[in-house]
Protein backbone atom coordinates (compact mmCIF):
# COMPACT_ATOMS: atom_id res chain seq x y z
CA UNK A 1 0.00 0.00 0.00
CA UNK A 2 2.84 2.34 0.73
CA UNK A 3 4.42 2.69 -2.66
CA UNK A 4 4.37 5.97 -4.45
CA UNK A 5 4.13 6.09 -8.20
CA UNK A 6 5.98 8.45 -10.56
CA UNK A 7 3.49 10.29 -12.78
CA UNK A 8 3.26 13.40 -14.92
CA UNK A 9 0.91 16.34 -14.38
CA UNK A 10 -1.26 17.03 -17.45
CA UNK A 11 -3.91 19.38 -16.05
CA UNK A 12 -4.46 21.49 -12.95
CA UNK A 13 -7.85 22.57 -11.63
CA UNK A 14 -7.28 25.36 -9.13
CA UNK A 15 -10.89 25.46 -7.94
CA UNK A 16 -11.08 21.85 -6.84
CA UNK A 17 -7.32 21.83 -6.10
CA UNK A 18 -7.00 18.63 -8.12
CA UNK A 19 -4.55 17.69 -10.85
CA UNK A 20 -4.98 15.26 -13.71
CA UNK A 21 -1.98 12.99 -13.92
CA UNK A 22 -0.65 10.45 -16.38
CA UNK A 23 0.77 7.23 -14.94
CA UNK A 24 2.21 5.36 -17.93
CA UNK A 25 -0.83 5.95 -20.11
CA UNK A 26 -3.45 5.79 -17.36
CA UNK A 27 -5.07 9.11 -16.63
CA UNK A 28 -6.25 9.81 -13.07
CA UNK A 29 -7.03 12.59 -10.66
CA UNK A 30 -4.86 13.43 -7.69
CA UNK A 31 -5.31 15.96 -4.93
CA UNK A 32 -2.98 18.94 -4.56
CA UNK A 33 -3.92 19.43 -0.90
CA UNK A 34 -0.49 18.39 0.35
CA UNK A 35 1.47 20.61 -2.02
CA UNK A 36 2.43 24.24 -1.52
CA UNK A 37 0.57 26.46 -3.96
CA UNK A 38 2.38 27.33 -7.20
CA UNK A 39 4.82 24.51 -6.51
CA UNK A 40 3.49 22.22 -9.22
CA UNK A 41 3.10 23.02 -12.90
CA UNK A 42 1.81 21.16 -15.92
CA UNK A 43 4.53 18.85 -17.24
CA UNK A 44 6.10 18.30 -13.82
CA UNK A 45 6.92 14.82 -12.64
CA UNK A 46 5.38 13.97 -9.29
CA UNK A 47 5.02 11.11 -6.82
CA UNK A 48 1.48 9.86 -6.25
CA UNK A 49 0.34 8.07 -3.14
CA UNK A 50 -3.29 6.97 -2.54
CA UNK A 51 -4.80 9.77 -4.61
CA UNK A 52 -2.49 12.60 -3.53
CA UNK A 53 0.54 14.27 -5.02
CA UNK A 54 3.09 13.87 -2.24
CA UNK A 55 5.98 15.71 -3.86
CA UNK A 56 7.67 16.73 -7.06
CA UNK A 57 10.40 14.53 -8.55
CA UNK A 58 13.51 16.46 -9.46
CA UNK A 59 14.09 15.67 -13.11
CA UNK A 60 17.68 16.96 -13.13
CA UNK A 61 18.55 14.78 -10.17
CA UNK A 62 17.07 11.70 -11.86
CA UNK A 63 18.99 12.51 -15.06
CA UNK A 64 22.18 12.79 -13.08
CA UNK A 65 21.59 9.37 -11.48
CA UNK A 66 21.00 7.77 -14.88
CA UNK A 67 24.13 9.43 -16.21
CA UNK A 68 26.13 8.08 -13.26
CA UNK A 69 24.83 4.57 -13.97
CA UNK A 70 25.91 4.90 -17.60
CA UNK A 71 29.39 5.97 -16.53
CA UNK A 72 29.68 3.06 -14.10
CA UNK A 73 28.79 0.66 -16.93
CA UNK A 74 31.47 2.17 -19.19
CA UNK A 75 34.15 1.99 -16.48
CA UNK A 76 33.36 -1.61 -15.54
CA UNK A 77 33.29 -2.70 -19.18
CA UNK A 78 36.71 -1.11 -19.74
CA UNK A 79 38.03 -2.93 -16.65
CA UNK A 80 36.67 -6.23 -17.93
CA UNK A 81 38.46 -5.78 -21.24
CA UNK A 82 41.79 -5.23 -19.53
CA UNK B 1 23.46 13.46 -21.06
CA UNK B 2 19.82 13.78 -22.15
CA UNK B 3 18.28 17.09 -21.19
CA UNK B 4 14.72 15.84 -20.61
CA UNK B 5 13.35 12.65 -19.23
CA UNK B 6 10.28 10.77 -20.30
CA UNK B 7 7.95 9.29 -17.71
CA UNK B 8 9.03 5.76 -18.57
CA UNK B 9 12.63 6.60 -17.67
CA UNK B 10 11.60 6.86 -14.03
CA UNK B 11 10.71 3.20 -14.18
CA UNK B 12 12.95 1.53 -16.76
CA UNK B 13 16.02 3.64 -15.97
CA UNK B 14 16.04 2.33 -12.42
CA UNK B 15 15.37 -1.28 -13.37
CA UNK B 16 18.18 -1.85 -15.92
CA UNK B 17 19.56 -5.35 -15.50
CA UNK B 18 23.11 -4.33 -16.58
CA UNK B 19 23.21 -1.56 -13.99
CA UNK B 20 22.01 -3.93 -11.26
CA UNK B 21 24.81 -6.32 -12.25
CA UNK B 22 27.44 -3.61 -12.30
CA UNK B 23 26.43 -2.55 -8.80
CA UNK B 24 26.68 -6.20 -7.75
CA UNK B 25 30.33 -6.11 -8.91
CA UNK B 26 31.05 -2.85 -7.06
CA UNK B 27 29.40 -4.23 -3.93
CA UNK B 28 31.42 -7.46 -4.15
CA UNK B 29 34.65 -5.42 -4.32
CA UNK B 30 33.72 -3.39 -1.28
CA UNK B 31 32.57 -6.51 0.56
CA UNK B 32 36.05 -8.04 0.24
CA UNK B 33 37.32 -5.33 2.56
CA UNK B 34 34.89 -6.21 5.35
CA UNK B 35 36.25 -8.19 8.23
CA UNK B 36 32.95 -9.59 9.42
CA UNK B 37 29.43 -10.42 8.31
CA UNK B 38 27.31 -7.35 7.49
CA UNK B 39 23.59 -7.48 8.32
CA UNK B 40 21.50 -4.77 6.76
CA UNK B 41 17.92 -4.26 7.83
CA UNK B 42 15.58 -3.04 5.12
CA UNK B 43 12.99 -1.51 7.42
CA UNK B 44 10.17 -1.35 4.91
CA UNK B 45 8.11 -4.18 3.46
CA UNK B 46 8.20 -2.49 0.06
CA UNK B 47 11.96 -3.00 0.04
CA UNK B 48 11.57 -6.65 1.08
CA UNK B 49 9.29 -6.98 -1.91
CA UNK B 50 11.89 -5.49 -4.30
CA UNK B 51 14.64 -7.74 -2.89
CA UNK B 52 12.53 -10.85 -3.49
CA UNK B 53 11.03 -9.82 -6.80
CA UNK B 54 14.33 -8.96 -8.44
CA UNK B 55 16.34 -11.66 -6.66
CA UNK B 56 18.78 -9.09 -5.26
CA UNK B 57 19.83 -11.37 -2.41
CA UNK B 58 21.27 -13.86 -4.87
CA UNK B 59 23.48 -11.16 -6.42
CA UNK B 60 25.23 -10.32 -3.17
CA UNK B 61 28.37 -11.89 -1.71
CA UNK B 62 27.79 -14.31 1.18
CA UNK B 63 29.06 -11.90 3.82
CA UNK B 64 26.15 -9.50 3.23
CA UNK B 65 22.66 -10.37 4.37
CA UNK B 66 19.31 -8.73 4.76
CA UNK B 67 17.21 -8.66 7.88
CA UNK B 68 13.60 -7.95 6.95
CA UNK B 69 12.18 -5.22 9.14
CA UNK B 70 8.80 -4.32 10.63
CA UNK B 71 7.80 -1.70 8.07
CA UNK B 72 4.51 -3.06 6.79
CA UNK B 73 1.61 -1.19 8.42
CA UNK B 74 -0.85 -4.00 7.82
CA UNK B 75 1.50 -6.60 9.31
CA UNK B 76 2.06 -4.69 12.53
CA UNK B 77 -1.59 -4.03 13.30
CA UNK B 78 -2.61 -6.15 16.31
CA UNK B 79 -5.68 -8.34 16.04
CA UNK B 80 -7.67 -6.30 18.53
CA UNK B 81 -7.56 -3.30 16.21
CA UNK B 82 -8.68 -5.37 13.23
CA UNK B 83 -11.48 -6.55 15.53
CA UNK B 84 -12.41 -2.90 16.09
CA UNK B 85 -12.87 -2.42 12.34
CA UNK B 86 -14.96 -5.58 12.19
CA UNK B 87 -17.09 -4.58 15.21
CA UNK B 88 -17.70 -1.09 13.82
CA UNK B 89 -18.65 -2.47 10.40
CA UNK B 90 -21.29 -4.68 12.00
CA UNK B 91 -23.09 -1.83 13.79
CA UNK B 92 -26.29 -0.69 12.14
CA UNK B 93 -26.25 2.41 9.95
CA UNK B 94 -22.48 2.36 9.61
CA UNK B 95 -20.38 2.29 6.46
CA UNK B 96 -16.80 1.32 7.18
CA UNK B 97 -14.35 2.72 4.64
CA UNK B 98 -10.70 1.72 4.39
CA UNK B 99 -7.89 1.01 1.92
CA UNK B 100 -7.88 -2.25 -0.04
CA UNK B 101 -4.93 -3.65 1.87
CA UNK B 102 -7.20 -4.35 4.83
CA UNK B 103 -9.54 -6.73 2.95
CA UNK B 104 -8.18 -10.08 4.07
CA UNK B 105 -6.35 -9.24 7.27
CA UNK B 106 -7.48 -11.77 9.87
CA UNK B 107 -8.77 -10.47 13.19
CA UNK B 108 -9.43 -12.85 16.05
CA UNK B 109 -12.52 -14.43 14.43
CA UNK B 110 -12.93 -13.14 10.90
CA UNK B 111 -11.83 -10.51 8.41
CA UNK B 112 -13.50 -7.47 6.85
CA UNK B 113 -14.01 -9.57 3.73
CA UNK B 114 -15.96 -12.14 5.76
CA UNK B 115 -18.25 -9.65 7.47
CA UNK B 116 -18.87 -7.90 4.16
CA UNK B 117 -19.96 -11.21 2.66
CA UNK B 118 -22.39 -11.45 5.56
CA UNK B 119 -23.98 -8.12 4.78
CA UNK B 120 -21.88 -5.48 6.55
CA UNK B 121 -21.31 -2.34 4.50
CA UNK B 122 -17.53 -2.25 4.07
CA UNK B 123 -16.03 -0.24 1.23
CA UNK B 124 -12.45 -0.38 0.02
CA UNK B 125 -11.29 2.84 -1.58
CA UNK B 126 -8.28 3.84 -3.66
CA UNK B 127 -7.97 7.22 -1.97
CA UNK B 128 -9.16 8.44 1.44
CA UNK B 129 -10.85 11.36 -0.36
CA UNK B 130 -13.28 8.89 -1.95
CA UNK B 131 -14.98 8.62 1.44
CA UNK B 132 -16.31 12.18 1.09
CA UNK B 133 -18.43 11.13 -1.85
CA UNK B 134 -19.68 8.11 0.11
CA UNK B 135 -20.57 10.38 3.06
CA UNK B 136 -22.50 12.79 0.83
CA UNK B 137 -24.42 10.02 -0.88
CA UNK B 138 -25.35 8.38 2.44
CA UNK B 139 -26.32 11.26 4.69
CA UNK B 140 -28.51 8.98 6.83
CA UNK B 141 -25.51 6.82 7.77
CA UNK B 142 -22.29 7.30 9.70
CA UNK B 143 -19.14 6.78 7.67
CA UNK B 144 -16.10 5.57 9.60
CA UNK B 145 -12.74 5.88 7.90
CA UNK B 146 -10.40 3.23 9.26
CA UNK B 147 -7.03 4.92 8.78
CA UNK B 148 -3.85 2.87 8.44
CA UNK B 149 -0.27 3.52 7.41
CA UNK B 150 3.06 5.03 8.41
CA UNK B 151 4.13 8.68 8.14
CA UNK B 152 3.70 8.33 4.36
CA UNK B 153 -0.06 8.01 4.66
CA UNK B 154 -0.85 10.08 7.75
CA UNK B 155 -1.03 13.39 5.83
CA UNK B 156 -3.61 11.92 3.47
CA UNK B 157 -5.85 11.25 6.48
CA UNK B 158 -5.13 14.79 7.69
CA UNK B 159 -6.14 16.17 4.31
CA UNK B 160 -9.36 14.16 4.48
CA UNK B 161 -10.18 15.47 7.98
CA UNK B 162 -9.45 18.97 6.74
CA UNK B 163 -11.90 18.55 3.84
CA UNK B 164 -14.54 17.07 6.16
CA UNK B 165 -14.31 20.20 8.30
CA UNK B 166 -14.18 22.65 5.36
CA UNK B 167 -17.12 20.98 3.63
CA UNK B 168 -19.00 20.69 6.94
CA UNK B 169 -19.63 16.97 6.57
CA UNK B 170 -21.37 15.83 9.73
CA UNK B 171 -21.58 12.07 9.27
CA UNK B 172 -17.91 11.09 9.27
CA UNK B 173 -15.74 9.62 12.00
CA UNK B 174 -12.21 8.25 12.09
CA UNK B 175 -10.49 5.24 13.59
CA UNK B 176 -6.81 6.13 13.62
CA UNK B 177 -4.03 3.54 13.30
CA UNK B 178 -1.15 5.64 12.03
CA UNK B 179 2.23 4.43 13.22
CA UNK B 180 5.79 5.75 12.95
CA UNK B 181 9.01 4.22 11.63
CA UNK B 182 11.88 5.34 13.93
CA UNK B 183 10.39 4.10 17.23
CA UNK B 184 10.30 0.37 16.38
CA UNK B 185 13.82 0.69 14.90
CA UNK B 186 15.02 1.88 18.30
CA UNK B 187 13.22 -0.96 20.07
CA UNK B 188 14.98 -3.46 17.79
CA UNK B 189 18.37 -1.89 18.51
CA UNK B 190 17.72 -1.86 22.26
CA UNK B 191 17.39 -5.64 22.12
CA UNK B 192 20.83 -6.90 23.15
CA UNK B 193 20.63 -9.85 20.77
CA UNK B 194 20.02 -7.75 17.68
CA UNK B 195 22.41 -8.24 14.78
CA UNK B 196 21.65 -5.10 12.81
CA UNK B 197 24.68 -3.24 11.41
CA UNK B 198 22.96 -0.67 9.18
CA UNK B 199 19.57 0.37 7.86
CA UNK B 200 18.03 0.93 4.47
CA UNK B 201 15.15 3.32 5.16
CA UNK B 202 12.09 3.89 2.95
CA UNK B 203 12.15 6.91 0.65
CA UNK B 204 8.42 7.62 0.65
CA UNK B 205 8.31 8.12 4.43
CA UNK B 206 11.09 10.69 4.12
CA UNK B 207 9.40 12.41 1.18
CA UNK B 208 6.99 13.52 3.91
CA UNK B 209 9.15 13.64 7.06
CA UNK B 210 12.54 14.43 5.57
CA UNK B 211 15.65 12.33 6.17
CA UNK B 212 16.21 14.08 9.51
CA UNK B 213 14.02 11.60 11.39
CA UNK B 214 16.97 9.17 11.26
CA UNK B 215 19.65 11.53 12.61
CA UNK B 216 19.71 9.79 15.97
CA UNK B 217 20.70 6.40 14.52
CA UNK B 218 24.27 7.28 13.50
CA UNK B 219 24.58 9.66 16.43
CA UNK B 220 23.23 7.55 19.30
CA UNK B 221 23.48 3.99 17.98
CA UNK B 222 26.41 4.21 15.54
CA UNK B 223 24.31 2.72 12.74
CA UNK B 224 24.49 4.11 9.21
CA UNK B 225 21.19 4.81 7.45
CA UNK B 226 20.62 5.21 3.71
CA UNK B 227 17.21 6.49 2.60
CA UNK B 228 16.49 4.48 -0.52
CA UNK B 229 14.06 4.40 -3.43
CA UNK B 230 12.16 1.22 -4.28
CA UNK B 231 13.45 0.29 -7.70
CA UNK B 232 16.10 -2.43 -7.79
CA UNK B 233 18.85 -0.07 -8.98
CA UNK B 234 17.95 2.30 -6.14
CA UNK B 235 18.40 -0.50 -3.64
CA UNK B 236 21.70 -1.71 -5.10
CA UNK B 237 23.06 1.83 -5.07
CA UNK B 238 21.93 2.18 -1.44
CA UNK B 239 23.73 -1.03 -0.47
CA UNK B 240 26.86 0.26 -2.15
CA UNK B 241 26.53 3.53 -0.22
CA UNK B 242 26.28 1.64 3.08
CA UNK B 243 29.38 -0.42 2.27
CA UNK B 244 31.31 2.72 1.34
CA UNK B 245 30.34 4.32 4.66
CA UNK B 246 31.55 1.29 6.59
CA UNK B 247 34.80 0.88 4.67
CA UNK B 248 35.54 4.59 4.90
CA UNK B 249 34.69 4.53 8.61
CA UNK B 250 31.86 7.01 8.21
CA UNK B 251 28.52 6.70 9.96
CA UNK B 252 25.78 9.03 8.77
CA UNK B 253 22.34 9.44 7.23
CA UNK B 254 22.62 9.55 3.45
CA UNK B 255 19.88 9.99 0.89
CA UNK B 256 20.01 7.81 -2.20
CA UNK B 257 16.55 8.91 -3.36
CA UNK B 258 17.61 12.52 -3.72
CA UNK B 259 15.23 12.96 -6.63
CA UNK B 260 12.45 13.56 -4.12
CA UNK B 261 13.75 13.37 -0.54
CA UNK B 262 15.16 16.38 1.31
CA UNK B 263 16.38 16.74 4.86
CA UNK B 264 13.24 18.55 5.96
CA UNK B 265 10.56 16.84 3.87
CA UNK B 266 7.14 18.15 2.88
CA UNK B 267 6.45 20.96 5.35
CA UNK B 268 2.87 21.51 4.25
CA UNK B 269 2.03 17.86 4.91
CA UNK B 270 3.76 18.08 8.29
CA UNK B 271 1.78 21.21 9.23
CA UNK B 272 -1.47 19.49 8.32
CA UNK B 273 -0.51 16.52 10.51
CA UNK B 274 0.38 18.80 13.41
CA UNK B 275 -3.01 20.44 13.17
CA UNK B 276 -4.93 17.22 13.82
CA UNK B 277 -2.59 14.70 15.38
CA UNK B 278 -0.40 14.21 18.41
CA UNK B 279 1.62 11.21 19.55
CA UNK B 280 -0.23 8.54 21.55
CA UNK B 281 1.40 7.30 24.73
CA UNK B 282 1.78 3.83 23.30
CA UNK B 283 0.72 1.47 20.51
CA UNK B 284 0.77 -2.31 20.64
CA UNK B 285 2.61 -3.62 17.58
CA UNK B 286 1.63 -7.05 16.43
CA UNK B 287 4.42 -9.44 17.35
CA UNK B 288 6.59 -6.73 18.93
CA UNK B 289 4.49 -5.41 21.80
CA UNK B 290 3.89 -1.95 23.26
CA UNK B 291 6.08 0.80 21.87
CA UNK B 292 5.88 4.25 23.45
CA UNK B 293 5.23 7.27 21.23
CA UNK B 294 4.99 5.12 18.12
CA UNK B 295 1.56 6.13 16.83
CA UNK B 296 -0.73 9.10 16.40
CA UNK B 297 -4.10 10.00 17.85
CA UNK B 298 -6.46 12.88 17.18
CA UNK B 299 -5.81 15.99 19.25
CA UNK B 300 -8.39 16.79 21.95
CA UNK B 301 -10.01 19.49 19.83
CA UNK B 302 -10.92 16.80 17.27
CA UNK B 303 -11.79 13.93 19.57
CA UNK B 304 -15.46 14.31 18.65
CA UNK B 305 -14.41 12.84 15.28
CA UNK B 306 -12.82 9.79 16.89
CA UNK B 307 -14.81 6.57 16.42
CA UNK B 308 -12.86 4.96 19.25
CA UNK B 309 -14.25 7.60 21.60
CA UNK B 310 -17.79 7.67 20.19
CA UNK B 311 -18.16 3.88 20.26
CA UNK B 312 -16.03 3.26 23.33
CA UNK B 313 -18.62 0.92 24.88
CA UNK B 314 -18.74 -1.25 21.74
CA UNK B 315 -14.98 -1.78 21.34
CA UNK B 316 -13.01 -4.26 23.41
CA UNK B 317 -9.58 -3.26 24.66
CA UNK B 318 -8.45 -6.81 25.47
CA UNK B 319 -5.12 -7.74 23.89
CA UNK B 320 -5.20 -10.64 21.46
CA UNK B 321 -2.07 -12.47 20.40
CA UNK B 322 -1.33 -14.31 17.17
CA UNK B 323 -1.90 -17.99 16.48
CA UNK B 324 0.68 -19.95 18.47
CA UNK B 325 2.30 -21.45 15.37
CA UNK B 326 2.79 -18.05 13.74
CA UNK B 327 6.24 -16.55 14.19
CA UNK B 328 5.47 -13.21 12.56
CA UNK B 329 6.64 -11.55 15.75
CA UNK B 330 10.15 -12.93 15.41
CA UNK B 331 10.15 -12.17 11.68
CA UNK B 332 9.16 -8.55 12.34
CA UNK B 333 11.96 -8.35 14.88
CA UNK B 334 14.43 -9.71 12.33
CA UNK B 335 15.09 -12.82 14.43
CA UNK B 336 13.52 -15.36 12.08
CA UNK B 337 12.93 -15.88 8.40
CA UNK B 338 9.57 -16.91 6.89
CA UNK B 339 11.18 -20.25 5.99
CA UNK B 340 11.60 -20.94 9.71
CA UNK B 341 7.81 -21.07 10.16
CA UNK B 342 6.42 -24.61 10.30
CA UNK B 343 3.21 -23.72 8.48
CA UNK B 344 4.71 -21.44 5.82
CA UNK B 345 3.24 -22.24 2.42
CA UNK B 346 1.25 -25.20 3.73
CA UNK B 347 -1.39 -24.16 6.25
CA UNK B 348 -0.57 -20.49 5.78
CA UNK B 349 -0.80 -19.05 2.26
CA UNK B 350 -1.85 -15.67 0.84
CA UNK B 351 -5.29 -17.10 0.04
CA UNK B 352 -5.72 -18.25 3.65
CA UNK B 353 -3.30 -16.29 5.80
CA UNK B 354 -2.78 -17.34 9.39
CA UNK B 355 -0.68 -14.35 10.30
CA UNK B 356 -0.40 -10.80 9.12
CA UNK B 357 2.97 -11.17 7.36
CA UNK B 358 1.23 -13.36 4.80
CA UNK B 359 -1.60 -10.92 4.17
CA UNK B 360 -0.10 -7.80 2.73
CA UNK B 361 1.97 -8.11 -0.44
CA UNK B 362 4.60 -6.18 1.54
CA UNK B 363 4.72 -8.77 4.31
CA UNK B 364 7.88 -10.88 4.40
CA UNK B 365 5.98 -14.20 4.30
CA UNK B 366 3.91 -13.12 1.33
CA UNK B 367 7.02 -11.91 -0.56
CA UNK B 368 8.76 -15.24 0.08
CA UNK B 369 5.67 -17.16 -0.99
CA UNK B 370 5.27 -15.23 -4.22
CA UNK B 371 8.84 -15.09 -5.35
CA UNK B 372 10.28 -18.16 -3.74
CA UNK B 373 13.73 -18.16 -2.27
CA UNK B 374 16.89 -19.81 -3.41
CA UNK B 375 19.86 -19.94 -1.05
S1 LIG C 1 3.96 -18.17 7.31
FE1 LIG C 1 2.00 -17.50 8.18
S2 LIG C 1 1.93 -18.40 10.21
FE2 LIG C 1 4.04 -18.51 9.52
S3 LIG C 1 4.99 -16.64 10.31
FE3 LIG C 1 4.29 -16.17 8.25
S4 LIG C 1 2.25 -15.33 8.54
FE4 LIG C 1 2.77 -16.35 10.47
Amino acid sequence: MCLSIPSRVTKIDKISNMATIDTMGVSREASLDLIEEEHIQIGDYVLIHIGFIMNKIDEKDALLSLETYREILVILEAEDER
Amino acid sequence: MKDRLELKDFYSGFRQAEVIKSYAKLIAKEAEKLNSQLNIMEVCGGHTHTIMRYGLKQLLPPNISFIHGPGCPVCVMPKERIDHAIALAQLSNIILVTLGDMIKVPGSQSSLQDVRANGADVRFVYSPLDSIKIAKENSDKTIIFFAIGFETTTPMTSALINQVIIQDIKNMLFHINHVTVPEPMKVLLDDKENKIDAFIAPAHVSVITGSKIYDEFPRDYQKPVVVSGFEPVDMMESLFMILKQINEKRCEVEVQYSRSVTKDGNRRAQRLNDKFFEKSDSFRWRGIGDIAQSSFRLKDAFRHLDAEVRYRDKLSTAKIDDHKLCICGDILKGKANPKDCRVFGTVCKPSRPLGSCMVSSEGACSAYYRYGDSP
